[in-house]
């Protein structure tokens, strides 16, 4: 899981400009690069941003990422947090659709009320 | 607001500046319709599908004046999830308002990142069966059970095996003389106070040991006590045994990912597909409704009467609709019907193991991706 002490992320090319950089993620892969991106793209601030895996047997993940003049790497942290406050939304609001649905329709169900407390 | 020089098209006063937001019919602040077609909808023509690509970039249509933008309090606002089926192995519900990336980072975690228990060790005491050592304990490893991983934490190489990451099973199947008979996963019996068999011991006077050091039985843990660990399934054939073959073994469970090996993996398996939609671009009448009705697999359409004995098709059931594509196929049937995808509205299918009910599975699913994304901060900060 986590390489206890290594840095695993670093930040290319952005010495003389910290408005564009390139972020290399290890032991990343398309599914939070792809929802980085994603995210990075709605901001307003953002001109440019992609990703690549320059080798799919190594499992690092290229970001690059160019604003309109705030520093990269705030814009980023900020995109991760959009993300995350996304899923968690997208986490309530399928808690709520699963409770709505079992008492809609409770002959069907025959599941423990237990397992469904643990969030 | 963005004026436009009309220089090509305006011969009397080349250089009258002219701007579109004028025009009364033009409404502000919108996209024109076809380009609201491309960025909502993908059209399935009968060779390939358009438009397929996510328009996400904010300013993508800056030219215009039309700002792309999400904010989260948007994305708030239109997101939505019906649920349409809930059973305790599966689940099917739509999400709306979200976009393919985040829909497809769910469907990889839910398959190769949400961590399961799963065999991994076999310690074979006695197997005279036709079915090989290696070939028996690769089965055994693909036996899903039901125990909560949420409960247990991960085996590293340097760690001892206790009851936090380790569960234990054993095996004991005889077959009588002159019989034969099948050995299923009920037979793997749950040993909640760790292993059972000796180790060999280097000096003859020290204590023996087992495989395994627990030092409190499992099943005094609450969660285990009403409802003890077994194979969530019953009747999953293990080996068959012929006369007088004998299997004695030992299992032990650790918790691991999708991603090291299949075993792992929490869901058989968890898919999306996009919500079709399903246009009848002109009036299709008589003869034609009724080919068309025919040629569709799924039952999309139906007839209907429009009185003096004429019929005309509609469209009843467009979500059953599997893109086979035979009522676009052939001469003329492209002007008549046109199939379409919304793109974001994802029509989601999760059908569990039996290890976790698949609402839990979803949410553990978004949690490790809010993980992920903590890390990341983390490490920028």
């Amino acid at each position: 899981m986590c390489v206890a002490g290594n840095r695993r992320e670093m930040e290319h090319g952005s010495l003389n400009d910290p408005s564009k950089a390139t972020f290399s993620f290890v032991d990343e892969d398309h599914t939070l690069a792809n929802s980085v991106r994603f995210c990075l793209n709605q901001d307003p601030r953002v001109s440019v941003c992609g990703y690549s895996i320059p080798h799919p047997s190594d499992a690092r993940v290229n970001i690059r990422i160019q604003t309109t003049g705030e520093p990269a790497r705030e814009v980023l942290k900020d995109g991760c947090q959009n993300l995350m406050l996304m899923c968690q939304h997208v986490r309530g609001t399928l808690d709520k659709a699963v409770t709505d649905f079992r008492m809609n329709n409770p002959t069907k169900m025959e599941t423990k009320s237990d397992s469904e407390m643990e969030t | 607001m963005n004026e436009k020089e009309n220089k090509g098209g305006n011969n009397d006063e080349p250089n009258k500046k002219f701007s579109i937001w004028d025009l009364p019919d033009v409404p502000m602040g919108q996209l024109p319709p076809h380009l609201q077609l491309q960025k909502t909808r993908v059209v399935c023509k009968a060779d390939a599908p358009i438009h397929t690509d996510n328009i996400s970039y904010s300013g993508a249509y800056a030219s215009i004046g039309v700002d792309n933008s999400v904010h989260l309090d948007l994305f708030r606002d239109n997101f939505k999830v019906n649920v349409i089926r809930l059973t305790k192995e599966d689940m099917e519900f739509d999400m709306i308002g979200i976009d393919p990336a985040l829909a497809n980072a769910f469907r990889r975690i839910l398959i190769s990142e949400v961590p399961t228990m799963a065999i991994e060790k076999v310690l074979i005491a006695y197997n005279t069966s036709v079915v090989q050592d290696e070939v028996l304990a690769h089965r055994l490893g693909l036996v899903p059970l039901k125990a909560d991983p949420r409960l247990f934490e991960y085996l590293s190489a340097n760690d001892t095996p206790n009851e936090k990451n380790t569960i234990v099973f054993k095996l004991h199947a005889t077959c009588k003389r002159g019989e034969r008979r099948t050995v299923y996963s009920e037979e793997l019996k749950w040993l909640p106070k760790g292993s059972e068999l000796i180790k060999e011991a280097g000096q003859a006077d020290s204590k023996p040991t087992t495989y395994t050091s627990f030092t409190c039985s499992q099943d005094m843990l609450p969660e285990f006590s009403e409802d003890p660990i077994s194979p969530s399934e019953d009747k999953i054939i293990l080996a068959k045994l012929g006369s007088k073959q004998e299997i004695e073994l030992e299992a032990h469970a650790v918790k691991g990912l999708g991603k090291t090996h299949a075993k792992w993996s929490p869901v058989a398996t968890a898919w999306y597909r996009m919500l079709p939609e399903v246009l009848l671009l002109e009036d299709v009448e008589d003869e034609v409704a009724e080919e068309l009705v025919r040629r569709c697999p799924d039952k999309v359409f139906d007839i209907e009467d429009i009185g003096h004995g004429k019929k005309r098709a509609t469209v009843a059931r467009p979500r059953d609709c599997r893109l086979c594509r035979e009522c676009v196929r052939g001469e003329g049937w492209e002007e008549r019907v046109e199939l379409r995808r919304v793109k974001d509205h994802f029509i989601f299918t999760v059908e569990s193991t039996g290890v976790l009910p698949p609402e839990v599975l979803f949410t553990e699913a978004v949690k490790i991706l809010e993980e992920k994304c903590e890390r990341v901060i983390s490490e920028l900060s």
